[in-house]
């Protein structure tokens, strides 16, 4: 379903993805996991026809999204790491708006929407702007959405980022539906090995732009010889921190953009 | 066409729920409308220009419509500040419905806004020659509103953050307002001034607004909206380019 071969991404003189290479089959739930700065939203940006890669070859379901832009993006969804709301708008609003611009019709639409806002536990707030939200709503709002319609593929930024154990819970449990179900392929990043290790089927871990290892979580836990996927990761990518935050190095890499622009 | 609908919608709805920045944004014309108006007034009619008011009030409804069409256009960067941006550029849409939904939902707003100050010219003492000439009007501001509310999109594509706001506003902005004659007549320029105004495409938006509101104009009104017509299109084209472009 997805086909990443020898793919670099330059930023100026710094490489943030460098010549990996990595297969996720139909079906299929993958994490993609990695300290921050790692390169997983380059990656998944670079998969999204957000961001040109500098070399290497890509394939969405049999497509080139360098190339066949308009028809990649029929197939996947996304959730965002960062936010992509608009605050100006009602919950409701927001969900319209995606639903046009995935063509999700009217009825089905309204359906979904309702089900989805009550899942999540925003129904009773579906009108209020999203600058009132508090953080955690705003986030469960960007999930609700990302199911409003069925892709082939579902990418997952840090989806449960700032989120309750209450949300995080209902958040996998409709992903592994999803996957079940409707056979959506799912490519998720996130820095809690719990989750990985409960839904992934199989793992790729991502440290200074390589990939270090891949494998299900059993296979990473012997090819390590430790007990639970976490000390697994940390034997692989050090236990050295990089930066002092995500949101602090999300905004370095930011200003290093514009700057390079 | 439906991303395109919801996207003007967005548009519409964001200003109309924005009533507070509604109102302090007729504040700029209006204090341009009374004290230009009134205080040049005296002297313009001296020089033999009749009243100042009348010649002005299609200057300032030009200035209303500018401002609003090209920051609608720019707010493209608010969009991507706050992230909204994303999810419309990940959308299987076009990205050329997407650039039309918003510009065109621009265009309405800045139309909207353009219609408030022709009410307030008409309370301050704008009197058209006859009532025929403001539908005239109304596309006059349509096309302006379509012409920089492509640019405002180009610059929001390009910009890559609000320091080069202050930029666009500086060097661009306020001397495309300037050199319109929205502020003096035409005629009589010295040379430098006049190949300027004429490159100026809100000259022409003007110049069409003054002679569909008070009967004089300087190019012709047929020329001014064939003028127009061909900054809309090469603006659009560029806009549409640049927001293909775009990378988050």
């Amino acid at each position: 379903m997805i086909q990443v071969k020898n793919l670099t991404k330059q930023f100026g003189d710094v490489t943030a993805v460098n010549d990996i290479s990595f297969e996720v089959k139909a079906g299929e739930v993958f994490a993609f996991l990695g300290p921050n700065g790692a390169g997983k939203t380059t990656t998944i940006k670079m998969l999204t026809t957000l961001l040109r890669p500098t070399k290497g070859e890509l394939q969405i379901d049999g497509l080139d999204p360098t190339t066949q832009q308009s028809e990649v993006r029929k197939k996947f969804g996304i959730v965002f790491q960062d936010p992509s709301l608009d605050q100006d708008l009602t919950a409701l609003e927001n969900m319209q708006i995606h639903g046009a611009l995935y063509h999700v019709p009217r009825k089905l639409l309204k359906e979904r929407s309702e089900t989805l806002l009550k899942l999540f536990e925003l129904w009773d707030r579906k009108d209020s702007l999203v600058k009132t939200f508090s953080g955690g709503m705003k986030r469960r709002l960007e999930i609700a959405r990302g199911f409003l319609h069925s892709p082939k593929i579902l990418f997952l930024d840090e989806p449960t980022l700032g989120l309750d154990p209450q949300s995080r819970n209902q958040m996998w449990n409709q992903v592994k539906s999803i996957n079940q179900s409707e056979r959506v392929t799912v490519f998720l990043t996130t820095h809690y090995m719990d989750e990985a290790d409960r839904v992934a089927q199989r793992i790729a871990i991502i440290d200074h732009g390589k990939i270090v290892a891949t494998g299900s979580s059993q296979e990473l836990k012997d090819q390590t010889k430790t007990n639970s996927l976490e000390e697994a990761f940390l034997a692989l990518t050090g236990t050295t921190i990089r930066d002092e935050s995500a949101t602090s190095a999300d905004q370095m890499k930011q200003v290093l953009r514009m700057w390079r622009r | 066409m439906g991303a395109l609908y919801i996207l003007w919608l967005r548009e519409v709805k964001r200003y109309l729920r924005s009533r507070a920045q509604i109102i302090a944004s007729l504040g700029q014309p209006l204090l341009y409308l009374v004290v230009l108006g009134f205080g040049l007034g005296p002297t313009f009619q001296k020089a033999g220009g009749g009243s100042y008011v009348q010649f002005i009030s299609p200057g300032i409804i030009g200035m209303a419509v500018l401002f609003t069409s090209i920051f609608s256009g720019i707010a493209l960067l608010w969009d991507r500040q706050f992230g909204f941006l994303k999810e419309t550029l990940v959308a299987p849409v076009p990205r050329i419905q997407i650039m039309a939904g918003r510009t065109l939902g621009g265009a309405t707003v800045s139309m909207i806004q353009g219609s408030l100050v022709i009410i307030i010219s008409l309370i301050a003492g704008l009197r058209p020659v006859s009532w025929a000439g403001i539908p005239l009007a109304i596309g006059f501001m349509a096309a302006i509103a379509i012409v920089f509310a492509a640019l405002g999109t180009a610059l929001g594509a390009s910009l890559q953050d609000m320091q080069g706001f202050q930029l666009v506003m500086n060097f661009l902005v306020l001397p495309i307002f300037f050199l319109s004659g929205a502020l003096f007549p035409l005629n009589n320029l010295p040379a430098a001034l006049k190949i300027v105004t004429r490159i100026d495409p809100l000259s022409y938006g003007v110049d069409g607004l003054r002679g569909a509101l008070i009967g004089t104009s300087f190019f012709g009104i047929a020329f001014d909206a064939g003028a127009l017509a061909i900054a809309a299109i090469v603006l659009l084209c560029l806009g549409a380019w640049r927001f293909s472009k775009i990378e988050i």
